[in-house]
């Protein structure tokens, strides 16, 4: 049974449709790469999936249920669905400890004890040990993003989504945070993933999926895909994204 | 019998000040609690919260504070055929002007956390209250103190109205001195020196705390 289950999505904001009859399964432990010009609707689809956005039309289903449209029922599901943002929205307030166990000990109700070992063993899995007690606009981008993702796992997730996460950063930065979601996906975490990073996901990812006018272009596996796309516009979008770097 | 402006006099008029200190933090208290809830209506998904908390600021920052004073004053009398001392009616009248000023303040402070912030706690499972409690309200406060100083000055000054109603604080006494001493030139230059006294440092530490905060928002944002 699949752990993610999306049937024909829909989603309009105004009179433009962002997400066109979206269907999608995702499996246990799959690692699942979206990519796409922008403005395909990469993000509003992964932001439905944990309810930030109401969707107009289609069902989700996580875990074997529906997808509770809010309230106390969302935020159970919420705590088996982590994401990571595009620029971090770590709490400038909070040290990096805290920004971690926050989560745990507000909405899961672990001690602080439990919490605070957490917090180190995740922050050990993005590298970040020595970093506990400083703030986030002590980091570098980079640190930054690996933060947010140590908090979102400290929630210990079933499912990770990630929105475009190396996108706000520098290109220096990248890499770390790359070699962080390699790590993820290699510990069998079931990951979906918006991302510009074609490298990632020609050799982390499980499938590809590929976005165009808000609906699922083309998926396969993405060796073949790059390889041999089938559809024109997939493989205007490779050569456009892979030229610069060739 | 006229007197000279002495010592006696100006000592008179520093003992007034309590009621203006005394005023102003009644008000402010008051109006912190009403402002605060005022905000927090203001700034919730429903809209029965947030309309009625709309009209209450719109109402009192869209009247001069001297009329909301006689409404009350006066206003209450009539409805009530109960005459209302000065000291109360000016206490409720400060109270609701300055938990309008307030309310919007700090809804605007509220409002200034970058929507993102509420995005992120919500994705913790976090209850809409334990945003506000963890994550909304600990940056707000921070945006919110110097416009709130800022406040408690326009309020210290504003108070001087109060006197109208014959409520003898700082600028009611300078009245009272100016009519045995006929002295206005003397007195009120005075008064108006022991205003500023209070108000001056005042405004100055808004101004400290302003520029403190932006340089600490201003290493957030390029960090």
């Amino acid at each position: 049974m699949p752990i993610l289950e999306l049937a024909g999505l829909r989603k309009s904001f105004g009179p433009h449709l962002v997400l066109d009859d979206v269907s999608l399964s995702v499996e246990q432990g799959e690692v699942v790469a979206i990519v796409g010009r922008s403005g395909s609707g990469k993000s509003t689809l992964l932001r439905c999936i944990n309810g930030l956005e109401k969707l107009d039309g289609g069902t989700i289903t996580f875990a074997g249920r529906p997808l509770p449209s809010g309230g106390a029922a969302l935020r159970e599901t919420r705590k088996q669905i982590g994401i990571v943002f595009q620029n971090y929205n770590l709490f400038p307030h909070h040290t990096v400890e805290r920004n971690i166990t926050l989560g745990p000990t507000i909405a899961k109700g672990v001690s602080q004890a439990e919490a605070m070992a957490l917090a180190q063993a995740v922050l050990k899995q993005v590298d970040l040990e020595d970093k506990r007690q400083a703030y986030p606009a002590q980091l570098s981008g980079g640190q930054q993003q690996r933060v947010a993702v140590a908090r979102a796992l400290a929630m210990e997730p079933r499912l990770m989504l990630f929105d475009e996460i190396t996108s706000a950063l520098d290109p220096e930065l990248v890499g770390e945070v790359v070699a962080a979601l390699e790590r993820l996906a290699e510990s069998g975490m079931t990951m979906v993933l918006v991302t510009h990073e074609m490298g990632f996901a020609r050799h982390a990812a499980d499938t590809l999926v590929f976005m165009h006018q808000g609906r699922i272009w083309e998926k396969g596996r993405p060796r073949e895909m790059f390889a041999s796309p089938r559809t024109a516009e997939f493989e205007t979008f490779v050569r456009a994204i892979l030229r610069p770097h060739d | 019998m006229t007197r000279e402006f002495e010592w006696p006099e100006f000592v008179y008029l520093v003992s007034a000040l309590r009621w203006t200190f005394l005023l102003s933090a009644v008000a402010f208290l008051g109006g912190g609690l009403m402002g605060f809830v005022t905000a927090l209506a203001r700034s919730s998904g429903l809209p029965a919260l947030r309309w009625p908390a709309a009209i209450y600021i719109g109402l009192f920052q869209g009247t001069p504070l001297l009329m909301q004073l006689f409404l009350v004053f006066y206003g209450l009398a009539v409805l009530t055929g109960i005459r209302i001392d000065p000291w109360p009616a000016a206490v409720l009248a400060f109270t609701l002007y300055s938990g309008a000023f307030l309310g919007e303040i700090w809804r605007g402070a509220i409002e200034a956390v970058p929507r993102t912030q509420w995005e992120a706690a919500e994705t913790l499972a976090l209850t809409r209250f334990a945003q506000l409690q963890h994550v909304i309200l600990p940056q707000a406060f921070r945006i919110a103190i110097p416009p709130t100083v800022g406040f408690l000055v326009q309020l210290i000054k504003g108070t001087s109205v109060a006197s109208i109603i014959g409520f003898v604080e700082l600028a009611r006494a300078g009245t009272l001195i100016v009519n045995v001493t006929f002295q206005p030139t003397v007195v009120y230059p005075v008064v108006a020196l022991l205003y500023f006294c209070v108000c001056w440092p005042l405004s100055l530490l808004a101004f400290r705390l302003e520029r403190k905060i932006d340089a600490d928002i201003g290493t957030r944002r390029t960090a």
